[in-house]
């Protein structure tokens, strides 16, 4: 990971509040290219806040964050969303549109005009489609899925702009175990294939293990431990993000940790 | 996937409606002349000089100012929805309207006379109006950062009655003398206008659609949430802004000469996107072309029921709409929508 490559993202002493309330309180830490970051932390630790920071929806109050080298200010928002793509964990639509009309959304930055798609955008979206398992729901309106179907549409409207990093915002809450398998497996094909950079967010300290080669621990809005899934996933470390004794076996043979849940 | 070809055919589709509804109020009125002969009287071939002044000079600019005001209406209110996210969102509900009539008041008292200078004033200030309403809306609804649906209609409904206080207020002060077709007017009213006032009207239009067309593609976006439409590369500031003027401009050029006309914004879109889906690129045409259509109904309808006499325009509008506005507040609060 450690090429001459400059990271995809650098953070370096990121402040940013609303609401009267410090949101993110001095985080530093760098997203190398090609690697897979697992955000977790308690509620209102800053995940989702972070992943909005690197989409460029909120500019940090202070310090900086460059986006390969970079300051991310000064890059362009259409030529931000050619390179990073954002899988949310919903959306509110206004008006009712198909699944395919969501992916082709996707291709907005992407197509040469700005007022209609070409045929090539169409077969990019399809493409997006078929990785996510969605290509025969295409004429379905989004309102009418599932949850699990919603967030596997709005996953190929991400991969339908073509990026070289992925974030995605708690991307298994709706998904069942075998599609949550399907994911994970996806993730790392895009990963391993296309040298895909996937930040993720999850509650699931176990499926993030499984899936990161980095977790970053996040509490009150400041990093705790940024390291591998056997650094992060420890008794110690943990509670102290969590503010609660927490319960983490490792196996055997590997030493891989499992966290068990919480000690009552 | 929406393609030029498929938002040829629709607009051809909804020229055609006009094309017969135009037909239809140019034949309509006291002394009915046949559609033959109303062909006949537009390519100069008129049977009678009667036949010719009736078509060319009553009732065309009359039934040109319909399409033109109810097809830029009903983009305005199509456009004010992609705007708030809303589908309960017009000109006249937003009280955009009610800033453009006060604008077009004060423009007509400003001793305005009938020049050509002086219609375009009178346009110019009820633009004014438009923009000082809409943005008053704006600010009001977002204090809270967000736009909630409830928030929304009412900023929009106490700025609506606060013009129209002003207006009262306005009119009571002045000499009666003075107001002259004011009052006529303030009932929203498609009749004596003139050339002059079409082309002006014709001119805002035709702006005020082209720049809200231009942006139909990041609306679509925009409807997703602002921060989504950020995230796919769209600058989600930049274009609610220009929307947000092209939409006061095609409010303040109409009401400027037919005064206000309420609902023709809120059900056309509404209707519209029921047939052809939400998307802007497609939707906005044919809104243009149902909405002229509809007016210029509306028109026909107002200027025959109480012969010899003419209902206002707005009546007829708001009998329709009125009826539709609770049928859709009632699904959508039944969907838990609102």
């Amino acid at each position: 990971m450690a090429g001459t490559m400059p990271p995809v993202f650098a953070a370096r002493d990121v402040e940013f509040g609303y609401g009267g309330a410090f949101r993110l309180a001095g985080a530093s830490f760098d997203v190398a290219a090609g690697e897979i970051l697992g955000l977790v932390g308690p509620n209102s630790s800053g995940k989702t806040t972070l992943l909005r920071l690197l989409s460029k929806v909120h500019v940090p109050d202070r310090g900086e964050i460059r986006f390969r080298g970079t300051p991310i200010g000064a890059v362009g928002r259409l030529a931000l969303a050619r390179e990073v793509a954002v899988v949310p964990q919903e959306e509110q639509l206004a008006f009712s549109v198909s699944v395919e009309e969501l992916v082709l959304m996707g291709r907005y930055p992407r197509g040469r005009g700005r007022l209609f798609e070409a045929a090539e955008d169409l077969a990019r979206a399809r493409d997006a489609m078929t990785l996510a398992g969605v290509l025969d729901l295409g004429d379905q309106p989004v309102d009418a899925l599932a949850g699990g179907e919603r967030q596997r549409a709005l996953l190929a409207r991400a991969l339908a702009q073509e990026p070289g990093v992925l974030l995605l915002d708690e991307p298994t809450s709706h998904l069942d175990l075998l599609h949550q398998r399907h994911l994970v497996g996806l993730l790392r094909r895009l990963n391993q294939e296309r040298g895909m950079t996937v930040v993720f967010v999850s509650h699931d300290l176990n499926l993030a293990g499984e899936l990161a080669d980095r977790l970053l621990l996040l509490s009150g809005g400041r990093v705790v431990r940024l390291g591998t899934p056997h650094e992060v996933l420890d008794e110690a470390v943990l509670e102290q993000a969590y503010g609660c004794p927490v319960w983490v076996e490792r196996l055997a043979p590997s030493g891989r940790p499992v966290v068990l849940g919480v000690r009552l | 996937m929406i393609s030029r070809r498929r938002v040829g055919v629709a607009s051809a589709v909804v020229a055609g409606g006009l094309a017969v509804a135009g037909l239809l109020g140019l034949a309509t009125g006291p002394a009915p002349i046949s559609p033959g002969d109303v062909v006949a009287a537009l390519v100069g071939q008129a049977r009678s000089d009667l036949a010719a002044t009736v078509v060319l000079e009553l009732r065309l600019p009359r039934v040109l100012l319909a399409a033109l005001a109810g097809g830029g209406l009903a983009v305005a209110g199509a456009a004010f929805q992609a705007l708030t996210r809303n589908p309960l969102a017009d000109p006249a509900v937003l009280g955009v309207a009610g800033g453009a009539a006060l604008g077009a008041v004060l423009g007509h008292l400003g001793g305005l006379g009938g020049s050509f200078a002086a219609t375009l004033g009178i346009s110019a200030a009820a633009f004014a109006g438009a923009l000082v309403a809409a943005t008053a809306v704006y600010l009001i609804a977002t204090a809270g950062g967000s736009l909630p649906v409830q928030t929304l209609l009412l900023a929009g409904v106490i700025t609506g009655l606060f013009f129209s206080a002003v207006i009262t207020l306005v009119v009571s002060l002045v000499d009666f003398a003075q107001l002259g077709g004011i009052l006529h007017w303030l009932m929203g009213s498609l009749g004596v206008v003139g050339y002059r006032g079409v082309a002006v009207v014709a001119a805002g239009t035709l702006v005020g659609t082209a720049l809200v067309y231009a942006q139909a593609r990041a609306l679509n976006l925009l409807a997703l949430g602002e921060e989504s439409a950020l995230q796919l590369g769209v600058e989600a500031e930049r274009v609610k802004r220009v929307v947000f003027v092209a939409a006061s401009l095609l409010t303040g050029v109409i009401v400027a000469q037919t005064g206000p006309i309420g609902f023709v914004g809120l059900i056309v879109p509404h209707g519209v996107r029921l047939v052809v889906g939400a998307d802007n690129r497609l939707l906005l045409p044919v809104v243009a072309g149902a909405g002229a259509t509809f007016l210029v109904l509306a028109d026909t309808l107002a200027r025959l029921v109480v012969q010899p006499a003419e209902l206002p325009v707005g009546v007829v509008t708001a009998f329709c709409g009125a009826p539709f506005f609770v049928y859709l507040l009632r699904t959508r609060l039944r969907r838990r929508l609102v």
